[in-house]
């Protein structure tokens, strides 16, 4: 692989709690797994507490400084659906979004103080950003646990890796050795987003063959 | 372009695994294949997977101390006993540690001993951006400053031979972007702790710090900043890299490292990680190579003025912010205005105005009970402190008059109360402050306003943990590190024992609002110091018990948005209204919903709540 394929910026964005920088870190070992280099990085300080957290995975032959440039991420996998939009900014032209659909609405919208967009995904989409919409939470619930969104949402995206989805499923998957159940039911959750983007593709060939 | 991060590791002992580490977690792993035998630390972002890291690897006595400069002084005596001793803490951590850092520069230690500290370089969670480096100059300590988790394991091993040698602490200076950042780094295995070095050897000239004593540790001071002059030129962590574009130099310490090369990748640079003493000479040298100088440094201009001062020409904070990560665009900015060229590089596009996000306290957390009243109190004075329940700062609550250090709530109170206590009306005072934040900095200043009689009314939020930082164990949790009982300290007691009339002493319920209240009146009226409790656990920590969720009877919420004011994040609003009452005034109603997957049944809002219109499940479903 030459050092521009292999290179990757990826952004995963969310709120305090929702598992942000363990899927980052999930990236970049299957990165390291794919003997490339990769670093990984945040501010998380307060974010716990249900701030912004943006985890900044980067990925190729050599990587140097672990920052992305606003502007130049290749690949932002965002967990909830308005954070996709506060960050989608940062994508490099052309690049794309794959947006967990989730809505985390906070007190300071609760409170009126200020106001959620009613069309996150439609206006990063008018700011030139190919976006990529999952229900994951619901798709989670289908396969009987909330907290698979997050394998959901990297399996989608998997296919916009420098590296082979199979070893980001076996990063994920090496997390349950000692828990088989959810070993199962993450390596079922993956190939569920991994699915979705296999029927977008045909989706997409389908219309524009049709437009010809 | 430099070599691949685990390459730079400088000739580890054995490579027998590549791991994926944060700086803090490869200074630990440095520091225990040194043979790191006593870690001592107090919490603090972004340091505190230090200690974290260490409580998990063999043969490290670990402890949280109950602040950082008994911490230090713990590192300390473990290294007059022959142990090499690791002090972890933050930027602000250094202040408090300061006094027996400085005795620390005077006396010195056996055994070797690294300060490791991390500066809150672009200040994420902290009440500044104070460079710890200045410590290095103030206490004559050599100070390492690693790039990356590679170097923070390197150095961290090395630092302890060094310590040793020169029977000085070794700051080993780390910053956010090198704490948290996660590299790959080559790690060796643990070199037993030497027994040669175990045992005490009482030497009181040296150890006795008294008047007498001074001068000549003074002197011999003087002869170990020379020797660590001449050692800083020679070092490995120094170096050239030689580059063809020599219009600018770039002479660079620290996290910056790689943002500068990836920015300038054909300038010459001067990579120092044995930042302290400067190696003048070698910079000297490495001027005379190119056309001028740019010192890259985070956060002061410290080699800077040092360079000056030698006769070195050089820039820095002239084209450099003087505050903030000096990352690559900013790097490139900064090597553009020298030339008197354009900045290569697009401009940042612009963001998407997207509504802000502030940190929340957590659903449940029994802080939103204190916060919700003290949002209603009107004509009082809080000062807060440090800890979550800094929080309550932001709306919906707004209830926090000032924030100074940690620990600063009592004293400064104690100081408004005396300078307001012969007006005609004063306001009354309150301060708040948490468990672990009142041991470490917090009970001298009650005994103080016992002992002056300042009518502060002190709230005493003891949620059983260290919450901010992650829930790590203090002496009010009933553990110790790793989970072993421990005695726990009854704060009642010792807030009576400090000389709080018990009378002024109440535990209370958070979650009770009706007796929480009663309580605060009683004791924010009363005319002496006085001293309320509270009672529940962290949300986070083991101890709390999550209940079933509530839920909202559409039919009898009234739009009040009494709730609301909790600032619970489980509470949304369905819809908005607006009513014209009979008076004519016009009044925003805002009906709720509760979300079953985030609340945790703690049942403030059904006692916040005037018109029964929040349940528990029972209720809910008519049982």
């Amino acid at each position: 692989m030459d050092a521009a394929a292999a290179r990757c910026n990826v952004l995963v964005v969310g709120i305090g709690g929702q598992g942000v920088m363990t899927a980052a870190e999930a990236l970049a070992r299957a990165a390291l797994a794919s003997s490339l280099d990769a670093s990984k990085t945040e501010v998380s300080g307060m974010s716990q507490r249900g701030g912004i957290v943006c985890s900044q995975v980067r990925i190729g032959h050599q990587v140097m400084a672990s920052e992305i440039r606003p502007g130049e991420a290749n690949l932002l996998i965002a967990l909830e659906v308005a954070e996709g939009l506060r960050w989608s900014h940062w994508l490099a032209p052309g690049a794309a979004a794959y947006v967990n659909t989730f809505r985390a609405v906070p007190p300071i919208v609760a409170s009126g103080a200020a106001a959620y967009p009613d069309d996150p995904l439609g206006m990063a989409a008018r700011a030139g950003v190919e976006v990529r919409a999952v229900d994951a939470d619901a798709l989670a619930r289908g396969l009987g646990d909330r907290r698979l969104s997050n394998t959901i949402m990297l399996g989608a995206a998997s296919a916009r890796l420098p590296f082979a989805a199979e070893t980001l499923a076996q990063t994920l998957l090496e997390r349950f050795a000692r828990d088989q159940p959810m070993r199962m039911l993450n390596a079922r959750a993956f190939e569920a987003g991994r699915a979705l983007e296999r029927d977008a593709a045909v989706a997409n060939i389908g219309s524009e063959a049709a437009g010809v | 372009m430099s070599p691949p991060a685990e390459v730079r590791v400088a000739e580890p002992d054995s490579r027998i695994a590549r791991e994926f580490l944060s700086g803090n977690e490869a200074a630990a792993r440095g520091a225990w294949e040194a043979g790191v035998e006593v870690a001592a630390a107090y919490p603090g972002t972004p340091s505190t997977e230090i200690l974290e890291t260490l409580t998990r690897l063999p043969g490290v006595y670990c402890e949280w101390s109950t602040n950082e400069k008994v911490a230090l002084e713990v590192a300390l005596g473990a290294s007059m006993m022959g142990r090499r001793a690791i002090c972890s803490m933050k930027h602000v951590g250094v202040n408090v540690a300061a006094d027996s850092l400085m005795t620390m520069g005077l006396v010195g230690v056996k055994a070797g001993l690294v300060l490791a500290v991390s500066d809150d370089v672009g200040f994420s969670s902290s009440q500044n951006e104070q460079d710890s480096r200045v410590w290095g100059r103030f206490v004559h300590l050599p100070v390492l400053e690693p790039c990356d988790a590679a170097e923070a394991y390197g150095m961290a091993r090395d630092a302890f031979e060094l310590s040793e040698r020169f029977e000085v602490p070794v700051l080993l200076r780390l910053t956010t972007r090198v704490s948290h950042v996660r590299r790959p780094v080559s790690v060796g295995s643990r070199g037993a702790p030497d027994p040669a070095r175990h045992g005490y050897a009482r030497d009181v000239e040296r150890w006795i710090i008294t008047p007498n004593h001074v001068g000549k540790r003074i002197d011999l001071r003087a002869a170990r900043d020379a020797a660590l002059a001449r050692e800083t030129l020679a070092s490995p962590w120094n170096r050239i890299e030689e580059g063809s574009d020599r219009r600018v130099g770039i002479v660079v310490s620290g996290a910056p490292y790689p943002a500068v090369r990836e920015a300038c990748p054909d300038a010459p640079v001067l990579k120092l990680g044995f930042s302290h003493p400067l190696p003048v000479a070698l910079a000297r040298r490495f001027a005379e190579s190119v056309d001028q100088l740019l010192v890259v440094e985070e956060v002061d201009p410290l080699m800077e003025a040092e360079l000056r001062a030698a006769g070195v020409e050089a820039s820095g904070k002239r084209v450099l912010p003087l505050r903030g990560e000096l990352t690559a665009p900013v790097i490139e900015q900064a090597v553009a205005q020298l030339l008197g060229t354009a900045a290569t590089g697009a401009a940042a596009p612009q963001p998407v105005q997207v509504f802000p996000r502030p940190p929340t306290l957590c659903a449940g957390c029994p802080y939103l009970g204190v916060y919700f009243w003290l949002g209603h109190l009107k004509d009082v004075i809080i000062i807060g402190d440090i800890g979550c329940y800094t929080l309550g700062c932001n709306p919906p609550w707004n209830a926090i008059d000032a924030i100074i250090s940690m620990g600063a709530s009592l004293g400064v109170a104690h100081g408004m109360a005396k300078a307001s206590a012969a007006d005609m009306k004063p306001k009354p005072v309150l301060a708040t402050i948490g468990d672990s934040t009142f041991l470490h900095a917090g009970m001298s200043a009650l005994a103080n306003i016992v002992y002056q009689q300042a009518n502060v009314t002190v709230l005493l939020l003891d949620n059983r943990t260290t919450a901010m930082t992650g829930g790590q164990d203090n002496p009010g949790t009933g553990h110790a590190l790793g989970g072993a009982d421990a005695p726990r300290i009854d704060f009642a007691r010792l807030v009576e024992a400090l000389g709080v009339r018990p009378e002024r002493v109440r535990v209370v319920d958070p979650y009770e609002l009706p007796t929480f209240f009663k309580a605060l009146r009683e004791e924010v009226k009363a005319d002496e110091p006085s001293v309320i409790v509270t009672t529940r656990p962290c949300v986070l920590s083991p101890d709390f018990e999550r209940l079933k969720p509530l839920a909202v009877i559409d039919d009898k919420c009234n739009g009040c948005a009494r709730c609301l004011d909790l600032g619970c994040p489980a509470i949304g609003v369905t819809r908005r209204e607006q009513q014209t009452r009979a008076s004519g005034a016009v009044v925003e109603l805002a009906f709720v919903t509760i979300d079953a997957a985030t609340c945790t049944g703690c049942g403030l809002c059904e006692k916040a709540c005037g018109q029964h219109a929040i349940v528990a499940p029972a209720g809910a479903l008519g049982h």
